[in-house]
């Protein structure tokens, strides 16, 4: 068994502080700070180009941060010493492309990396697959193969997959933005009764409807910066900024 | 062109059985050992490391850059002249254990062989490390990012989920280059490697029956690459029928 990461004691469960980010020239990220609480549901909305999903990814090193910190659990992410592959156990990661693996069924999509990180056995790990497929509404489709899935079932069990390492933050990268509408919902469900059960998330979305509900917060990201953030009902109802009002009268 | 003759010529089946268990003893060492030398280099390209890069690099321009029968006469010819050339320079050498390693690399020699095992392997590996790389970019980068995120170390995802789904595609191309491997032996029989055609020029040289010998050399060939063409669709079929049954059982 690999050592575990020691528990450390931490202000906020994230927190980024003066992100840069760079693609060669562009500058993506521009000084980005935000704090996320445990048990807080953050949804991050804003222009297409504005670096929502870039943020996002930086909080698991997906994406190197330019210049800052992100801190999780206590922990610099982009620190050289961290260990990274521990520190992602805990965090899920759901993408808008699903990246299911397309070789293996719904059931060894979902077992493979507890299996492979030997977190549980390989009977521990089916169990809780089946458990998760349950979660989700899909125990019928256990044996089934990625492609032979709806969009909206493939990110359900992406979701599934994602819990699996039993992670204490979930990280949403335009969960619903691949799907055919009538399919938004029945992923969006799933998200909302994780949000009820004290999930911490972090989601990034062009659904309105699901920030207004289920969001604790909701940050307002425009060309690399953080603009405006507050209540889902400050910013939906009454933003201050006028690039705030601007983008929501173009969505809402 | 008396086929009759040299049918019932119970000398050429022995001479082309022995040579052409030498062809297929020697295709299929290279290409073992070319297939992990394929994957080893197509890793050190697609590696975040200049040095293992460049390293790539630098064996697939040597090895696509010339001509297999110049890599032969040089694994057979050039490489040991130079290691006798180094042998003998150091053989006045005042440290003992120099001293050794000159009078043994001296006499240096390798065996035909060996040479052609050795030239068939460093060419297919160069050829099947192109082919593992196309198979890998093939792989949509979503899939690593996947492995990434729920905490598998970069090597590991490479091993578990790209390289399964990279080698399924690469199925056919690999096929191609075994089969142009089994032919190349013939190239190698230069440097004076017993394999069939080798054994064939032999033989047409003692009887001059060139037509009926070259058929029956090319119906060898048919053979294997047939039986080899058969068992790829073999692979082929069985990895499409996992998928299917799984389909089926849904139905």
């Amino acid at each position: 068994m690999k050592k575990e990461l020691e528990k450390r004691e931490y202000k906020h469960k994230v927190n980024v502080v003066g992100l840069h980010k760079y693609f060669d020239d562009l500058q993506v990220l521009k000084g980005v700070d935000l704090q996320v609480e445990e048990g807080e549901v953050v949804c991050v909305i804003g222009p297409s180009g504005s670096g929502k999903s870039t943020f996002l990814r930086c909080l698991n090193l997906l994406e190197v941060p330019t210049k800052g910190t992100v801190e999780i659990d206590g922990y610099v992410v982009n620190d050289k010493k961290a260990n990274i592959n521990k520190i992602r156990e805990n965090i899920g990661m759901v993408f808008q492309q699903f990246n299911l693996f397309p070789n293996m069924t719904v059931k060894k999509n979902i077992m493979f990396a507890p299996v492979d990180l030997k977190k549980m056995t390989k009977a521990q790990a089916e169990e809780k697959a089946m458990s998760l497929l349950k979660r989700v509404g899909l125990e019928d489709k256990a044996d089934a193969y990625p492609k032979q899935l709806s969009g909206g079932q493939q990110q359900r069990v992406a979701i599934a997959r994602a819990l699996a390492m039993n992670p204490d933050i979930m990280m949403f990268d335009e969960p619903t933005s691949a799907l055919d509408p009538e399919m938004v919902g029945e992923v969006l469900s799933v998200m909302k009764e994780l949000a009820a059960q004290g999930m911490t998330m972090v989601v990034v979305t062009h659904e309105t409807g699901f920030a207004r509900d289920v969001a604790d917060r909701v940050i307002f990201m425009a060309d690399g910066y953080i603009v405006e953030q507050g209540t889902p009902e400050e910013i939906f109802t009454n933003p201050k900024e006028e690039r705030t009002k601007e983008f929501l009268k173009c969505v809402l | 062109m008396n086929f009759e003759k040299v049918l019932s010529d119970g000398t050429l089946w022995e001479m082309l059985f022995s040579g052409f268990l030498y062809t297929v003893e020697s295709t299929l060492l290279a290409l073992l050992i070319a297939f992990f030398l394929g994957l080893i280099t197509c890793l050190f390209g697609v590696s975040r490391s200049k040095v293992l890069r460049a390293i790539n690099k630098f064996y697939l321009w040597i090895i696509r850059g010339t001509p297999l029968i110049v890599q032969a006469f040089y694994i057979y010819f050039a490489m040991p002249q130079l290691i006798q050339v180094i042998g003998k320079s150091m053989l006045g050498s005042s440290v003992p254990m120099f001293a050794a390693m000159g009078a043994s690399w001296a006499t240096f020699r390798i065996e035909p062989f060996t040479a052609g095992v050795v030239t068939l392997s460093l060419n297919a590996g160069a050829y099947l490390s192109e082919i593992f790389r196309s198979g890998i970019s093939a792989i949509d980068k979503g899939q690593m990012e996947a492995a990434r995120s729920l905490g598998l170390s970069k090597g590991r995802a490479m091993y578990r989920v790209i390289l399964p789904q990279a080698l399924k595609i690469c199925v056919p191309s690999i096929v191609n280059q075994f089969i142009i491997t089994l032919k190349d032996t013939s190239i190698v029989s230069v440097i004076g490697f017993a394999e069939i055609v080798y054994q064939a020029k032999i033989y047409i040289g003692r009887t001059m029956d060139s037509f009926a010998t070259w058929t029956i050399v090319a119906c060898f060939y048919l053979l294997a690459v047939t039986i080899l063409t058969i068992i790829s669709k073999q692979i082929e079929r069985r990895m499409n029928n996992d998928e299917k049954r799984a389909r089926k059982k849904r139905v």
